[in-house]
């Protein structure tokens, strides 16, 4: 059940309009009483000096860092730090938390993707009353756009993940392989690849709706659409989906992708020994390669995006998370200091220190950023590949207002494609039946 | 004698009763609950408490636009039309009918091979086959994973040495092969246990007489021993028929190397945990629970019915 | 899989073949040693032994590889560097040494879990053998019939449940539903049936001593055997609890070992998370470790006690 780890979201912005006219997204009013006033910064200070206690649910693990400097510059706040799991499984423990009424962090960490469904089940402070309204310019706009909508800020940006494709520098060499552009060449170079070396793949793919809507973005799909509670979902015509099955189908059919399922130990293992050769995937995937493919350090290379039309300059957002107030939390105010102080002040450099990718602007294009160099990429100023590919992700992407169990469903149908038969596309329709269905059940108006 | 006899509890009262005595009644009627009651009471807590509130919940239904609603027997209406549920009972079922009787019946034969006493190193070989079930169900599945690798694991080091391609044990069509072979793997020793415990018991009088009558190895195994531990023999399989219908652990772990061939809906059990965990269709996958429960309790008299009726 | 079942399956009818006539009549003059041992079956039991070890024999040798050698080597043989040593002293050391942590709650949850569990089991199984009360047909069929309801769909109402009693990311979580052990009520019933002659019962209740001091006094001596045997069931049913502490416990300084171990192995799968597959490893072969020796030590309780029970079958 794991692992949907890093997704990012757009759009919840629509998502969250369409609660809003539910009154899920927007009204804070009723259960904690003074929950709608206004806290200034005065207040939170004196919050801060008077002390207490905190629990933060997240798995991220520069935030240690972050705590132990949060404790040492307001020595009368205890933050516990919680891993209540990754992904999925801390939802699920956040859902049975507040719908049991009792356990319920104060701080939460939400991928980008589930920010509005969190949002829509009345689970999440609305931050603007801390003034976090005012954040929007200090965020790259694909974050802001999946924790805010109209005046309502549902969470505080933690990272997030533009995509680059990383390629392991010493296999494309040895068969002499360029570094492929588009996806087309990304196809050729798969071919080459592994009839140079059948133990080679260009990559692994066991099917993944992190990816694969990912993909469908860079595409220029919009495939799933939200007004108010009516959602469309369209995965059989949207262009998005046609221009990824058509290359990915064949990458499929010839055997061209490893059948190692991502963050496995057998991935690992890949990436590490040359049989992986590239990975395309989020900014944030250099620590990971740093702590987990340690013996292929000089290796790898990052790289743009590959394109669906040669000489585009599109890419996408895959992963990415953000931190939330709970509604439900004891010491909703000191909840929201530490929240913008790991991710809107001191704690974002420590966290960058730690090899987290950032949300935030000024990060993004400071010089000493951008001027990093990785010795694990052989020197490269990796990002400036990653800050130009921010810049690149088209706005109108939205993800489902159920997208975690969308997700989660995700491999009974388009999984099948991978190991049987089935076409991707009979795959994705049949997801997209799952789906339909799910929402309707939940009380959306789905396709009709 | 021995293990037979509680088994057909329900009807007989066992033990006392058998041996001919007479269970006490009248002054001391009641006094056998202040032995009972204690593990009635958190039973009760940790197991009806639950069913009930199950059964409260499966009336209702939660939706995200538009919260909670009363809906009559609509859950039970759905479980019943459910093609994802009848297809994993289905699954469980193939399972039971092929897994279990391998399990048993290897238990069984390692229980009286020990009890033969004609092996050499009797010691060694019961705590050898026995030590699995120490064996966390998380660790043991995470190491036929990596066994199961046909890339970096021991099938995929196995092709490499010796220029063959096994399938893979991960497939589609192999994976239940697969979990079965880890239940087994993990559960023989246990079951072994209980039938060598059942034939230690067994009165060396009874088969004695028939080797005094020439009776050779395998007659007496089959009209002795084993009708005489035939109660330990239904227990063991209605206890694996309940474990069975709520396999869980294994596909779960295994999942995640095989996301395409372990499906959300794999097993009744893991259906229930995707409804209601991932889902938040908590009201459904209570009423999808009964109607397994239900299911797997029918099962389990039919087995103890027919195993008993033997005996009788 | 199939290996072991071929071999097995044959084994009885080969023996029958191999055994010789005359060889009967002194084996009823009895002597359990007496038969003669059988090279065949030995190596077929090998054959199921080997089935069974071999995996175990993974993780022993996997434990002693660094996470480089674990990606790099044949899973069955070591690999260059010897790394066991480092490999446990940083299990117990990493994070603090929570490995430690979670070993004591584990502890914790067997102690209390698996000792209330045997208790209770023998106190409902020694009623149910020796008193006929109201309602006592009911009590197995029910127990049973619980039992057939999946785990999972009990999780959720006991979740919430356990969490308007307070008692969520608690010890009791784990506990509570640990002392129920349907099996060991009925291990328990059968033993205590045969174990416990009626006759004694009653010779103390006309000493006039009361039911208790009769159960603790006369009839648990007896049920020894049956007691080490249902502790055994219940002590690894409690130490490889997994599914209940995953949704109940979501505070890491109540993990039991095994929620712990899978914390360590979903480490890997997260940005920024730090893969520790060796860890992963060398702390599950920690974990089995006590339970082995417990079982190496109980054991020898367990055959005595069960040879004096057949003595009196």
């Amino acid at each position: 059940m794991r692992t949907m780890t890093r997704r990012a979201m757009r759009g919840v912005g629509l998502l969250c309009a369409a609660a809003l006219s539910l009154t899920a997204c927007g009204s804070s009013d009723g259960d904690a009483g003074s929950s709608d006033k206004t806290v200034s910064g005065g207040d939170l200070r004196a919050a801060l000096k008077e002390g207490g206690s905190i629990t933060v649910w997240a798995w991220e693990p520069t935030l240690k860092q972050v705590v132990s400097d949060f404790e040492k510059e307001y020595p009368k706040v205890k933050v516990k730090l919680v891993n209540a799991g990754t992904g999925n499984d801390q939802y699920t423990a956040l859902q049975n938390a507040v719908q049991a009424g009792s356990g319920v962090p104060d701080v939460a960490q939400v991928e980008y993707y589930a920010v509005g469904q969190f949002a829509l089940g009345k689970s999440l402070e609305d931050l603007s009353r801390y003034g976090a309204g005012e954040f929007k310019a200090d965020y790259s706009p694909g974050p802001w756009n999946a924790v805010a909508v109209d005046d309502a800020v549902y969470a505080l940006p933690m990272d997030s993940g533009p995509m680059a494709l990383f390629y392991n520098k010493k296999v494309l060499d040895k068969h002499q392989i360029a570094v492929p552009t588009t996806w087309d060449e990304y196809l050729e170079a798969a071919r080459a690849l592994h009839a140079a070396d059948p133990k080679a793949y260009i990559a692994n793919d066991t099917g993944d709706a992190g990816f694969t809507t990912s993909m469908i973005w860079q595409a220029g799909g919009t495939p799933f659409k939200n007004r108010d509670t009516d959602v469309t979902v369209d995965l059989t015509a949207d262009k998005g989906v046609l221009a990824y099955t058509k290359v990915w189908q064949k990458l499929i059919d010839e055997k061209l992708l490893a059948p190692v399922t991502n963050w496995s130990d057998e991935w690992y293992k890949g990436l590490a020994d040359g049989t992986i050769a590239t990975l395309a995937t989020g900014a944030w995937m250099p620590a990971n390669f740093v702590s987990g493919v340690e013996s292929a350090s000089g290796d790898w290379r990052a790289a743009a995006l590959p394109q669906w039309e040669k000489g585009g300059e599109v890419s996408s957002e895959n992963g990415g998370s953000a931190l939330a107030v709970m509604k439900d939390g004891k010491s909703k105010d000191l909840a929201y200091a530490f929240n913008e102080y790991a991710n809107h002040s001191d704690g974002v450099q420590a966290r960058l220190k730690g090899g987290a990718f950032p949300a935030t602007t000024a990060d993004l294009s400071s010089p000493s950023f951008l001027d990093t160099t990785f010795p694990y990429f052989g020197g490269q100023k990796a990002n400036e590949i990653f800050a130009r590919s921010a810049s690149q992700v088209p706005e109108d992407w939205s993800y489902l207002p159920f997208q975690v169990y969308a997700n989660s469903i995700f491999n009974d149908s388009v999984g099948k494609a991978y190991v049987s038969d089935t076409t991707l596309a009979d795959g994705l329709k049949e997801w997209q039946k799952a789906s339909v269905a799910y929402g309707n059940d939940q009380g959306f108006n789905v396709n009709k | 004698m021995t293990a037979v006899t509680p088994i057909t509890t329900g009807r007989r009262p066992p033990a006392g009763g058998s041996r001919g005595r007479r269970v006490r009644r009248g002054r001391r009627g009641q006094v056998g609950w202040v032995f009972v009651g204690p593990f009635m009471a958190v039973f009760a807590l940790v197991f009806l408490a639950p069913i009930i509130y199950s059964l409260y919940l499966s009336f209702f239904r939660d939706q995200l636009v538009g919260g909670t609603s009363f809906v009559g027997l609509d859950n039970f209406q759905r479980a019943f039309e459910d093609e994802q549920f009848w297809a994993a009972v289905g699954r469980v079922a193939l399972f039971l009918v092929v897994q279990v009787p391998v399990m048993l019946g290897l238990a069984l034969l390692v229980a009286l091979a020990l009890d033969s006493g004609r092996i050499y190193g009797k010691s060694f070989f019961r705590i050898a086959v026995f030590l699995p079930y120490a064996v966390p169900a998380v660790v043991a599945t995470l190491m036929w994973g990596f066994i199961y690798g046909t890339r970096f694991g021991l099938v995929g080091n196995f092709n490499d040495a010796f220029g063959v391609s096994l399938p893979d044990p991960l497939s589609p069509s192999l994976v239940l092969a697969s979990i079965g072979n880890i239940v087994t793997w993990e559960f023989i020793g246990y079951n072994m246990l209980i039938f060598y415990s059942a034939l230690r018991v067994v009165p060396k009088s009874l088969y004695e007489a028939a080797e005094i009558d020439g009776a050779g190895q395998w007659r007496i195994i089959t009209a002795v021993k084993i009708p005489a531990i035939r109660g330990a023999l239904v227990i063991a399989t209605i206890f694996s028929v309940i474990g069975s219908f709520q396999l869980f652990n294994e596909p779960s772990i295994l999942q995640k190397l095989a996301p395409n061939a372990i499906t959300t809906y794999f097993t009744p059990n893991f259906y229930t945990y995707t409804l209601s965990f991932s889902g938040r269709q908590q009201n459904y996958a209570a009423t999808v629970s009964l109607v397994m429960g239900v299911v797997t309790m029918i099962i389990a008299y039919a087995v103890q019915l027919r195993g008993m009726r033997k005996e009788a | 899989m199939s290996a072991p079942s071929f071999t097995a399956e044959q084994t009885p009818r080969r023996t029958t073949h191999r055994a010789p006539a005359p060889r009967r009549g002194s084996r009823a003059r009895r002597s359990p040693d007496k038969p003669r041992r059988s090279v065949l079956l030995t190596v077929l039991m090998g054959v199921t032994a080997l089935y069974a070890l071999m995996p175990l024999a993974w993780l022993v040798i996997n434990a002693t590889k660094t996470q480089k050698g674990l990606f790099g080597s044949f899973g069955l043989w070591f690999s260059g560097d010897f790394a066991l040593w480092d490999n446990i002293s940083q299990t117990l050391t990493y994070d603090d040494g929570i490995f430690v942590r979670w070993f004591l709650n584990t502890l914790l949850y067997v102690v209390a879990g698996a000792g209330g569990a045997t208790f209770l089991a023998v106190l409902g199984g020694y009623g149910l053998a020796k008193f006929d009360f109201t309602g006592k047909r009911a009590v197995f069929a029910v127990v049973i019939g619980a039992v057939a309801v999946p785990a999972t769909a009990l999780a959720v109402p006991t979740f919430l449940m356990f969490s308007k009693m307070g008692l969520t990311n608690t010890p009791w979580a784990v506990i509570i539903p640990s002392l129920i052990s349907p099996f060991g009520l009925y291990l328990m019933w059968v033993f205590a049936a045969e174990a416990v002659p009626t006759e004694l019962l009653e010779a103390a209740r006309m000493d006039g001593s009361g039911e208790l001091r009769t159960f603790f006094r006369v009839a648990l001596p007896l049920l020894g055997p049956g007691i080490v045997t249902v502790l055994l069931f219940t002590m690894v049913q409690t130490w490889n609890n997994y599914f209940l502490p995953l949704i109940m416990i979501k505070n890491p300084d109540w993990y039991p070992l095994t929620l712990g171990l899978n914390a360590w192995n979903e480490q890997a799968s997260t940005a920024g998370g730090q893969p520790v597959f060796n860890l992963v490893i060398t702390g599950s072969l920690l974990t089995i470790v006590p339970l082995v020796i417990a079982f190496l030590l109980l054991q020898r309780y367990w055959q005595s006690g069960l040879a004096a029970g057949s003595v009196k079958g």
